[in-house]
């Protein structure tokens, strides 16, 4: 569990570490908290040539208000997160899926945006971002630029970020109105990721829902959202039957892999447990 | 030395008695902390690193190895293969033929022509520090000629199967039969069968687990001349020192073996590791100190693995549920090679299929079978999990067939307390106890009415989340053993075990002690027991272990044996060195031996308040020497060595209530209550540390642990990631409770507890859950009882069925390549984008 040796910086600003990055050779490596690209490292399965480590940026860390968004700082730790008073009042949540993620060790030191960059799709942020429509801001060689959530998650551990670029905030639409939300996380052990889970926003209007954003997690190489039951849902009574029949539409156009823990068919079918559960919470039923 | 002649002081009664309170163990600071003497944490002037180059393949002959690159990396400073080592490395040693016609097709330690298994040791990279080992690792490159892996034991037994070792034209290794009709302790099985009313047959798997130790295997070795030092993260280093000079054929006397501070085992750790072996013959080669230290990786990939059974098995009863016959027909998994005890773990097994119950009838057959995957052997419990999982489940079963209470047939079969001693239908003596009393106890404990009542609730409103009740009333053989019975199933060993008591001159004491811990509390158990024998403080007893050259003698820690065999060992030395003080009392107080009194750990003389002389006096009284009786040499030092006449037999009721969330499949244990027997209890809070481990370790097996092989002989669980250990966030509360039977075959009348945790959860376990669910016609499900399969036994009927052997999405698939040394072309693809 020795990695291949490696070239260390560890740049104090976005610029000089989009520079470190231009120069790191060949195969260069950012690494956030390292709770994902240290283990591969060790066992081999990564050996780049250099690493960028975005520890020492503190302009990259913490959560701040601009309008009607909230940015949250790449390099927030998970630990920062859950403890955010912003994001427990704006965008909750994203603190709840948090709270759900590994141990507690580990969550002191994985980052909000190394999760999202490393786009696992077993990792847990990354439908509640899509579900939140959230939008990555991104440093490279020329600017920055902005990706919306939607664009940025491209296929299986693969982001819409290019050779040389960092990912440098992101952006959430603050919940205005009557929102609940709820992240359904289903596992076999407490630390295990995902083997399916559904990230549900819900907003009601008087006796109704009048719009739902649901996430899915790990039901297919990227986070999906679950459109024809967002479809079924807005504009729906609010009632236990409204949401176990609009709940059934879940699993279509995914592509759920089958692996140790759950067979395709069998995701496909959890996904419709869980979005009914997650969105009968989210609507306060 | 000062007598004291305050009267008042021979009136206090002695320090109240240490056997029964829950001490804290002594031990623990350092272990929890780390900062102690694990086998990694040493370093030698001059030491090497050794990383092993591990085959990527299941079934191959090997065709070629150019170590030439390896070779001129930096810091190597040589790599050896097989061919290299072949002349000098033996063959790891099996101690357990259990049949005069086994076959065993020696197990070399770093393989030469062929490969077995994934993870098979091809080439041993030495280098100055343990990253250039690593680095070079990649740098090996093998030849392969793959052959066809053979994986599946039910397909390896047929006619005309691929081999996984041709040259034996078979891949049965044995076929070991019990039967009680021919033992002559019980009767005809097959007449048994042919007059029942009733007969119950299913085939159960019980799946291959990882022992998953925590500290990983690490070995040093010092040459010094002609002698070498060996430390090794080992249960078994007195074992280990024999086998080391038998393979090698160093002799005994120039070797030493330390296990220093072990953390973890379950039998993991009770082997002789090809990794070892290499080790020493490497230093003795290269005359200088070496370490190896394995990865998480190779532990999970190449450190034996347990369990891995197919069970078939039959009852027979009448109709009024009194039980006739049982019949079992196994099928183990030996894997590629025979280590240390791989054949006789089944074989153990085969004495505890009867469980607690009176059969009439019993007959056992066994076929060991090779297949290309690491070896199996000891884990936690050892042959008795795999039996009282069988026996447990099939009386489930039979109540269903009977339509009877689970447990109205299980007492209606069980032994009764006033039957004790009773002698089984597979010949073994039980000692004591009563199943009954701790069956009342753990209802009380679970609240079991109430549980039921809710259980009817839930299935007659059809809850989405029913409930279970599980049962598993067993018993365990522990205490191993009693050299003759191991003699008598050809056993290369005896049972016994040593200790020595060593009086220094400040009155403080040293217990050697020959049965190695690695994380039980030994230390504090047998301080616990010296201070009553002796009547010294705690605090004045240090325990020695785990040096061939501190403790010469030993037989080590397996089998629930420690408190039971070394206890023993460790009460009779004391008892020894009270009876030679007492000569030196007597002398020193100018009266007969017959009129001292030893208690609270001074002698008096009886009638003669003030005078006497502690324990701890004595000892400094022979130190001097000035002043001793003549005929007695001047030490009060003791040796004793315990061999057990019988096995020791714990048992007790483990109760499981479950609910299982019909919608998805994910079980929850909503409580769970057991009462064991583990006779005289000298700390409880050792016990039920142990309870609770054993506990976890079981559940584990019956909801969580099973190592994968994908179809190319892959381990598919290689990472923590796949290869599910539970945590205490997902175990429930214990609510646990003890009867106290004391065990007659010691004079402590402890009956052992490492296992029963292990041993009894299991069943209990699938039992609950087949309980939630068997009104929507579920009579099976397999282990580990993951969410999918428990959600396709209730919807689509079966077992639940094979899993899928691609490991799980996160970590970017990091499976089956993720070994260091093993590198194969997919390594460059996984991981990272
Ligand atoms: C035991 C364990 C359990 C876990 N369980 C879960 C779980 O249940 N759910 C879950 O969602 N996750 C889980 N994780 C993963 C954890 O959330 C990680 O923190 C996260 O996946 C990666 O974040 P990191 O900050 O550690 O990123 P790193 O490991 O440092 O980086 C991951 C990848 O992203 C790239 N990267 C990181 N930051 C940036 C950036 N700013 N710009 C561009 N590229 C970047 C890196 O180059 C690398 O390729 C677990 C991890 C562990 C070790």
């Amino acid at each position: 569990m020795i990695p291949a040796p490696f070239e260390y910086v560890r740049p104090t600003t976005v610029e000089e570490a989009v520079q470190a990055v231009a120069e790191g050779g060949e195969d260069v490596k950012v690494m956030a908290g390292g709770q994902s690209l240290i283990p591969v490292m060790r066992l081999r399965l990564a050996a780049p040539e250099t690493i960028v480590d975005l520890g020492g940026i503190a302009e990259l860390r913490g959560v701040r208000e601009e309008g009607d968004h909230l940015v949250i700082g790449a390099m927030t730790t998970h630990a920062e997160v859950v403890t955010d008073p912003l994001i427990a009042q704006h965008a909750r949540l994203i603190a709840e899926a948090t709270e759900t993620v590994a141990d507690r060790q580990t969550r002191r030191r994985g980052t909000f945006g190394g999760a999202l960059a490393h786009a696992d799709p077993a990792g847990d942020l990354a439908a509640v971002a899509l579900a939140l429509d959230a939008e990555m801001v991104i440093a490279g060689p020329s600017g920055r630029r902005t990706v919306p959530a939607r664009e940025f998650f491209v296929d299986y551990l693969t982001t819409s970020l290019e050779e040389g670029e960092i990912l440098v905030e992101i952006r959430v639409p603050k919940l205005s109105g009557d929102w609940g939300v709820r992240y359904e996380k289903f596992n076999r052990v407490a630390q295990a990721w995902s083997i399916v889970a559904v990230a549900a926003a819900v907003r009601r209007e008087d006796g109704h829902i009048a719009e739902a954003r649901i996430g899915l997690t790990n039901m297919g190489p990227t986070p999906l959202r679950a459109s024809a039951t967002e479809a079924a849902l807005a504009g729906a009574p609010a009632t236990a039957d409204a949401v176990a029949s609009a709940a059934r539409s879940a699993a279509e156009g995914t592509s759920p892999s089958s692996d140790l823990n759950a067979q395709a068919d069998y995701r496909e079918h959890l996904v419709q447990v869980l979005t009914r559960r997650a969105v009968t919470a989210a609507a306060g039923l | 030395m000062t007598v004291t002649e305050d009267a008042a002081t021979t009136q206090v009664p002695g320090p109240e008695k240490e056997v029964g309170k829950a001490r804290k163990r002594k031990e623990d600071a350092r272990l929890i902390t780390g900062r102690t003497t694990w086998t990694d944490n040493m370093v030698l002037p001059g030491m090497l690193h050794l990383s092993v180059v591990r085959s990527p393949v299941a079934h191959a002959r090997i065709t070629g190895v150019d170590v030439s690159a390896a070779k001129e990396s930096p810091g190597v400073v040589t790599v050896l293969t097989g061919r290299d080592l072949a002349e000098e490395q033996g063959s790891i040693p099996c101690a357990w033929p259990v049949t005069p016609d086994m076959k065993n097709p020696g197990h070399p330690s770093i393989a030469v022509d062929r490969v077995n298994h994934v993870g098979e040791a091809v080439a041993v990279i030495v280098a100055r520090s343990r990253t250039a080992a690593a680095d070079a690792v990649e740098l090996v490159d093998v030849d392969y000629d793959l052959l066809p892996p053979v994986l599946d034991m039910e397909e390896a037994v047929r006619e005309g199967a691929d081999l996984v070792h041709d040259d034996l034209g078979t891949n049965t290794s044995y076929h070991f039969v019990f039967d009680a009709g021919e033992a002559g302790t019980g009767g005809d099985t097959e007449q048994a069968f042919a007059d029942a009313d009733v007969v119950v047959s299913r085939r159960f798997v019980n799946q291959r687990l990882i022992p998953a130790f925590m500290e990983p295997r690490s070995v040093v070795v010092q040459p010094q001349g002609d002698n070498f030092t060996m430390w090794s993260a080992t249960q078994i280093p007195h074992v280990l020192r024999v086998m080391l000079a038998m393979v090698t054929g160093i002799p005994e006397h120039k070797l030493r073996v330390v296990a220093p501070d072990v953390g973890g085992g379950f039998g993991g750790k009770l082997q002789v590791n090809p990794e070892e072996i290499l080790a020493l013959l490497i230093a003795r080669r290269l005359g200088k100190p070496v370490k190896w230290t394995e990865t998480r990786s190779e532990s999970l990939m190449t450190a034996h693995h347990g369990r891995d059974q197919v069970q078939f098995i039959d009852v027979a009863a009448d109709r009024e549920g009194n039980v006739k016959g049982l019949r079992v027909r196994l099928l183990a998994d030996m894997g590629a090679y025979l280590r240390l005890i791989t054949p006789g773990v089944p074989a153990l097994g085969a004495f505890m299929f009867p469980g607690i119950y009176k059969f009439p009838a019993y007959r056992f057959e066994c076929d060991g079978v090779f297949t290309n995957k690491v070896p199996t052997d000891a884990y936690r419990g050892a042959g008795r999990p795999e039996a009282t999982f069988a026996v447990e489940r099939i009386m489930d079963e039979l109540a269903v067939e009977l339509g009877m209470d689970p447990l109205e047939l299980r007492r209606r079969n069980w032994i009764q307390s006033q039957e004790f001693p009773f002698t089984t239908v597979a010949g073994l003596e039980y000692d004591s106890g009563d199943y009954d009393a701790a069956t009342q106890q753990a209802l009380d404990l679970l609240g079991y009415s109430e549980l039921r009542e809710e259980q009817r609730r839930r299935r007659e409103s059809n809850d989405p989340v029913q409930l279970g009740i599980g049962f598993s009333t067993f018993t365990e053989m522990c205490g191993l053993a009693p050299s003759r019975v191991l003699g008598s199933l050809s056993y290369g060993a005896g049972g016994w075990e040593s200790a020595s008591i060593r009086m220094l001159p400040t009155g403080k004491v040293e217990v050697v002690t020959g049965s190695t811990p690695h994380g039980q509390g030994h230390e504090t158990a047998w301080s616990q027991l010296v201070a009553d024998s002796l009547g010294v403080p705690f605090e004045d007893v240090e325990v020695l272990h785990g040096d061939t050259a501190v403790a010469p003698r030993g037989m080590d820690t397996y089998g629930s044996r420690s408190l039971v065999v070394g206890g023993t060992a460790v009460i009779k030395a004391a008892d020894k060195v009270v009876a030679k003080a007492r000569k030196v009392a007597a002398h020193l107080l100018e009266a007969s031996e017959d009129d001292l009194e030893f208690s609270g750990g001074k002698f008096s003389v009886r009638g003669t308040p003030g005078s006497g002389l502690s324990i701890q006096e004595i000892a400094l009284a022979v130190f001097a020497a000035h002043d001793y009786p003549e005929d007695v040499e001047p030490t009060i030092d003791a040796d004793a060595t315990f061999d057990p006449v019988n096995f020791s037999f714990p048992h007790g009721t483990h109760v499981c209530a479950m609910e299982v969330d019909t919608d998805t499949g994910f079980v929850k244990i909503r409580k769970y209550a057991c009462v064991d027997d583990v006779g005289t209890i000298v700390n409880p809070l050792i016990v039920e540390g142990q309870v609770h481990g054993g506990l976890a370790q079981g559940i584990a097996q019956a909801l969580y642990e099973e190592a994968v092989y994908d179809a190319d002989g892959n381990l598919t669980t290689g990472t923590f990631v796949d290869y599910l250990v539970p945590s205490a966030a997902d175990l429930p509360h214990f609510d646990t409770g003890n009867t106290v039977h004391v065990a007659p075959g010691n004079p402590i009348g402890a009956k052992g507890v490492g296992e029963a945790g292990c041993i009894a959860s299991t069943p209990a376990v699938v039992n609950a859950a087949l309980d939630a669910v068997r009104h929507l016609g579920v009579s099976d499900i397999r282990m580990p009882l993951t969410p999918e399969r428990v959600w396709r036994a209730i919807h689509q009927g079966g077992d639940g069925g094979d899993r899928a052997t691609a490991g799980s999405n996160a970590y970017g698939g990091a499976q089956t390549e993720t070994t260091a040394g093993v590198s194969t072309p997919q390594s460059a693809l996984g991981g990272d984008r």
